[in-house]
This record gives structure tokens, C-alpha cells and sequence, in this order.
């Protein structure tokens, strides 16, 4: 079974945001970067149905600045065969089409039963790319996948709906974007570590892939303003000696000043 | 500016989500819009949407649309996008909706204002506004130079006014190829407990750690049931195996914003202020006065959950009765 499996390399969830000084922008100073926590599902399912089948090949690509290498590497450590870093070059934003494009590219020249995707990038928390590349190859999708059954040529995929799932039977090759519950992710052992400084990482430029590099006056989506929220009011304690006394005057505050009851 | 906006129905009911966006799009156009229905035996809902915004609804009424495809629906998506050649696409964010939006701008050649909770006009041009970075920022964005623009938007955040006064939509049926999807729904299979979703509720009661064990979820499920709430949890809990992932709120889990949240026992690590932190009012019961969940909320008791969620309960059932 062979995959290829977009990562998408983003500010660690703990990190501090703070806003760049074009007011549009993420400053970059002191952020920790990791591999988006659902691309870990991904590649832990197609790391296992290669070993399901015996055979195989796992690529992990990224598209960005030279740093995703190093989540390359992560995953290279963790099972993933060899390694793609298509090279974003000055565009300090790039949009999810663009990123399709990128990614699609890359796809096209491999033999692949699956492209998979986390179901979200927990930076611009678009859930965009995934569907795009499957347009963009004329391949089926499913996305949000929580379950996966392989069977010769096709898979049954479960896929999380608002109180419901959905049990989708797709042809390969198929685009599939992971859900948390899909599996356990293992970790690096020591030996996939030392393993992953002799696997190949190959390097593409966009130019190169046929897409131009985000251009302002190009069509497509735009940061203008980076912000962040404002603060919340100042919680409003409600003392809590008699907790009847407390939760009426919980009702009552919710009722009369929040009037939410 | 003419709207096209996609509407989702699920067992022959409109979803919310959808009406949320098409009175967006109203709001945004001064007007009617187009709207587009498909599924199967949907026809006799699409008149009424002339109450929630639609001046024309382009209608798929077919059998093979009964169960959801990507193929089905963005190729009815875009067959009235052909008729109508809108200047802007709204789609609700829901699950269908964040399937079928980036494969139809994909096709057009655009990108998409995903998951905007706040949406206006700016000479023309639609500007939304965005969580990024796990809640932790927002985006302000617009389209470019692309002359289709298209936002999805997310559940619970717009106003769905109705106008009672409005006229009817006029309906006009889509004619499309037949449709034979490669990745086709076998069935759907609802949660076991039929219960209302958290991305869905306008009153969510969530449980965490400080619930101390599954057998305790009554607690919770009393509260819920005395606000007609859904049931949230954090991720702790669902890590530890006493609730099923489908619960979750934070950011391995749903986004969520309802007009009340309800937080037991949780602490408010980041994660789950990732999922919640956009609801409008917020309280937080725990017994932690340092808990990171009271920096976010509106109301805050400091107390043992076990004493004060029953009391809540009970409080919150009388002021019902009155």
C-alpha cells in the first residue's frame, strides 16, 4: 500500500501567539513548531496499512519554509519511508489553493492507493487542502475519517457527522483526511530516530511545481489583519458558603443580566 | 452582489447552519438570494426559504441524492452556480458543508474564508473574520483579486431571522447528469443515544476531571437535562475512556459556540479554551480558584462540583417552573 501523507508543521498549541509588526502576521520569535497534531493519525494509518499489507512505501510531504524539514524528520523517525519539502520561498502566507496545488503536484508522479491529510491543520484550522487535492486530482474523498477497513481495491471509511457517522465505501486511489480516535499514534523509537537521518529528503520549489508564488495581485485569499482577542470581563464570583444560595443566584445572574435563560 | 448560497437538509429538515448562512447572505445583500437544495424528496421545502432569505431556489430532487456525495452535491452546487454566476458562495461550515466547499473552489480555481464568524462587505468584496491558531488569534481575511468568493460559516454564530411577511421562493429544478460517486455513504448511522450534538446546541453543560470517575456522569447529565442542554466533555475524560470521543470539546475535539457553556470540573487547559472560548457566556464551576477556566468565563463558582452542580440543577428547574 503506497501513501502519501501531507503534514502540515504549525505553532505548538501551548505556544504564545503574539502579532508580527505589519499587524498581519504571526511573530515568529520563540515559537515552538510541531507536526499538526491530527497529520499524526494520518500518518500512523498509512504507516499501518503498509504493514498490514506487507508492502509498500510511505512518503511524508510538506509544503512551507525550510523548517518543516524537521517535522519531516519526525516523521521519517517514525516510519514514514522518505521524505518531500516543497520549498515556499519568500511567500510567508500561502493559501490552501496554493498548497493544494503543491501537494497535487507532487501526488501526480507517485503511484499511490492513498493521499492522506489530518482533518485539520491546528495553524489556519482551515480544513481546506484535503477535499482541494482530491479535486485537483479527480480523485474521491472522505474526510474526517475515524475507522478505516481495507479490503482489495477499496476501503470502508467511518466518518464523524454531527451526532452521527457516516460509513463510506470509496475506490482507491482516495483522499483521506484523519480524525482523533482513528488510532493510537506510536512514537519514535531509537532506532527510527537514528534510522531517519539516512532516509531521503528530496526538495522541490514551487516555481518549479508550475505554481506561482503568492502574489498580491493573484486571486486568492489574503491575511489582512492579524488580531488577538480581546480580553474577556473580569469573571464575576459568586461566593459559594451555601451552595443552594450560590446556584439560585447563578440562575438568577444568567436570567436578569446575561438573560441567556 | 448576488449570493448563491448552499442549503443542507438532513431527514427532510432544513439544518439551522444553513438558514444562519442564507440570512447572512440577505443581510449582506440588501435582498433575496439564489439558494441551491439537493437531496431527495426535498422540493417541498424550498418555497418556504423565500422566509429566510431566498428569492430563487435552484432545486436537485433526485433519488440518487438521497445519501450524501461529494459528487452529487458539489455537482449540484455547481450546476446552479453555472445558472445563477454569483459573485459570492456562502455555505454553512457543518461536516457536509467543509466537504462539499473545498472541492467546488477547488474546481473554480479559489480559495475559500473557511469558518468566519464574522462576515461584511467591503466595497463589494467580502471581508470575514477568523479563528486561527487554535483560538488563540483571529484572522481578518478577504479574497483578492478572485472574482467568485466563497465563505463557509460557521454553526451558531449568525442570526437566522425569518420575515414571516416574505414572499415565497420561486423554484426551479436543476438538471443534472446522473451520478454514480466513487466514494458512496453505504449508511448513516446515528449516535446510540439520539441525543442533541454540542456543535449543534445553544446550551452545552460540559464535565471534566473533576467528575472523578464514568459513574458520575448523572451529575452532569441532570444539569444537562434541567437547561435542555447537550453534553460536552473535555479532553481528559475522553483520554481516560469514560465518554466517547463524539463529546469532546477542544481542540482534538468539536469547536463549539453556544450562547451558554456550562464547564464541571474542568480546569481550562488550552485545548479546551481552543473549543469553547468564542461561546457567549460562559461558567465555570470547579474547585480550583487558579483554574485557567475562570480567566475565560463569565461566571465563576469555586466550590466542589459534587454540591454545587445539584444545586444548579434544581435552581435552574425552578426558575423553569415559574
Amino acid at each position: 500500500m503506497n501513501s502519501l501523507v501531507a503534514i502540515a508543521y504549525v505553532p505548538d498549541t501551548e505556544t504564545r501567539i503574539k502579532v508580527a509588526a505589519d499587524g498581519k502576521s504571526l511573530d515568529e520569535t520563540d515559537v515552538k513548531w510541531i507536526v499538526s497534531p491530527y497529520d499524526e493519525y494520518a500518518l500512523e494509518e498509512a504507516i499501518r496499512a503498509k504493514e498490514a499489507a506487507g508492502a509498500g512505501n510511505v512518503t511524508v510531504v510538506t509544503v512551507g519554509p525550510e523548517r518543516g524539514k524537521t517535522g519531516l524528520r519526525e516523521c521519517l523517525a517514525r516510519g514514514a519511508d522518505d521524505a518531500v519539502w516543497v520549498d515556499s520561498g519568500d511567500s510567508r502566507y500561502l493559501d490552501a489553493l496554493a498548497t493544494a496545488k503543491a501537494i497535487a503536484a507532487v501526488a501526480r508522479d507517485a503511484k499511490l492507493d492513498f493521499v492522506w491529510f489530518g482533518q485539520k491543520g491546528v495553524g489556519y484550522d482551515e480544513s481546506l487542502v484535503g477535499p482541494m487535492v482530491a479535486e485537483l486530482l479527480d480523485l474521491p474523498h472522505v474526510g474526517s475519517v475515524v475507522k478505516l477497513e481495507i479490503a482489495p481495491g477499496k476501503v470502508t471509511a467511518h466518518r464523524e457527522l454531527e451526532g452521527a457517522h457516516e460509513v463510506v465505501e470509496s475506490s482507491l486511489p482516495v483522499v483521506l483526511t484523519a480524525q482523533k480516535g482513528l488510532n493510537d499514534p506510536r512514537y519514535a523509537s531509537l532506532k527510527g530516530i537514528m534510522g531517519a537521518k539516512k532516509k531521503p529528503i528530496v526538495e522541490k520549489k514551487l516555481a518549479l511545481l508550475g505554481i506561482p508564488e503568492a502574489d498580491p495581485a493573484g486571486s486568492k485569499t489574503r491575511w489582512r489583519k492579524l488580531e488577538l482577542p480581546a480580553p474577556r470581563e473580569k469573571c464575576h464570583m459568586i461566593p459559594a458558603d451555601d451552595p443552594a444560595a450560590a446556584a439560585k443566584e447563578l440562575v438568577r445572574l444568567l436570567r436578569e443580566e446575561a438573560k441567556v435563560l | 452582489m448576488k449570493f448563491l448560497v448552499f442549503i443542507e437538509q438532513r431527514d427532510g429538515k432544513i439544518r439551522k447552519a444553513s438558514l444562519e448562512a442564507l440570512a447572512l447572505a440577505r443581510r449582506l445583500a440588501g435582498g433575496p438570494v439564489a439558494a441551491v437544495l439537493p437531496g431527495k424528496g426535498v422540493a417541498p421545502l424550498a418555497a418556504a426559504l423565500g422566509k429566510s432569505g431566498a428569492g430563487v431556489v435552484y432545486v436537485a430532487d433526485r433519488d440518487d441524492l438521497g445519501l450524501y456525495s461529494n459528487k452529487g452535491y458539489v455537482g449540484a452546487l455547481s450546476a446552479a452556480a453555472e445558472r445563477e454566476s454569483p459573485d459570492a458562495v456562502l455555505i454553512a461550515a457543518t461536516a457536509m458543508g467543509k466537504d462539499v466547499a473545498p472541492r467546488f473552489a477547488a474546481r473554480r480555481d479559489v480559495s475559500v474564508l473557511a469558518d468566519v464568524m464574522d462576515l461584511k462587505l467591503e466595497d463589494g468584496r467580502l471581508v470575514g473574520s477568523r479563528p486561527v491558531y487554535s483560538g488563540k488569534a483571529r484572522a481578518e481575511v478577504d479574497c483578492g483579486a478572485a472574482t467568485l468568493q466563497i465563505a463557509t460559516t460557521r454553526p451558531n454564530v449568525f442570526p437566522a431571522e425569518r420575515d414571516e411577511s416574505a414572499a415565497d421562493a420561486r423554484v426551479e429544478a436543476l438538471n443534472l447528469p446522473d451520478v454514480t460517486p466513487r466514494a458512496r455513504v453505504l449508511r448513516v448511522e446515528a449516535s446510540e443515544s439520539k441525543e442533541l450534538d454540542v456543535s449543534e446546541a445553544d446550551v452545552i453543560v460540559s464535565g471534566g476531571r473533576g467528575i472523578k470517575g464514568a459513574e458520575n456522569w448523572p451529575l452532569i447529565r441532570d444539569l444537562q437535562q434541567a437547561l435542555g442542554a447537550a453534553l460536552g466533555a473535555s479532553r481528559a475524560v475522553v483520554d481516560a475512556g469514560w465518554i466517547d470521543h463524539q463529546y469532546q470539546v477542544g481542540q482534538t475535539g468539536k469547536v463549539v459556540s453556544p450562547t451558554l457553556y456550562v464547564a464541571c470540573g474542568i480546569s481550562g487547559a488550552i485545548q479546551h479554551l481552543a473549543g469553547m472560548g468564542t461561546s457567549k457566556v460562559i461558567v465555570a464551576i470547579n474547585k480550583d480558584p487558579e483554574a485557567p477556566i475562570f480567566k475565560v468565563a463569565n461566571y465563576g463558582i469555586v466550590g466542589d462540583i459534587f454540591q454545587i452542580v445539584p444545586e444548579v440543577a434544581k435552581a435552574v428547574r425552578a426558575a423553569k417552573a415559574e
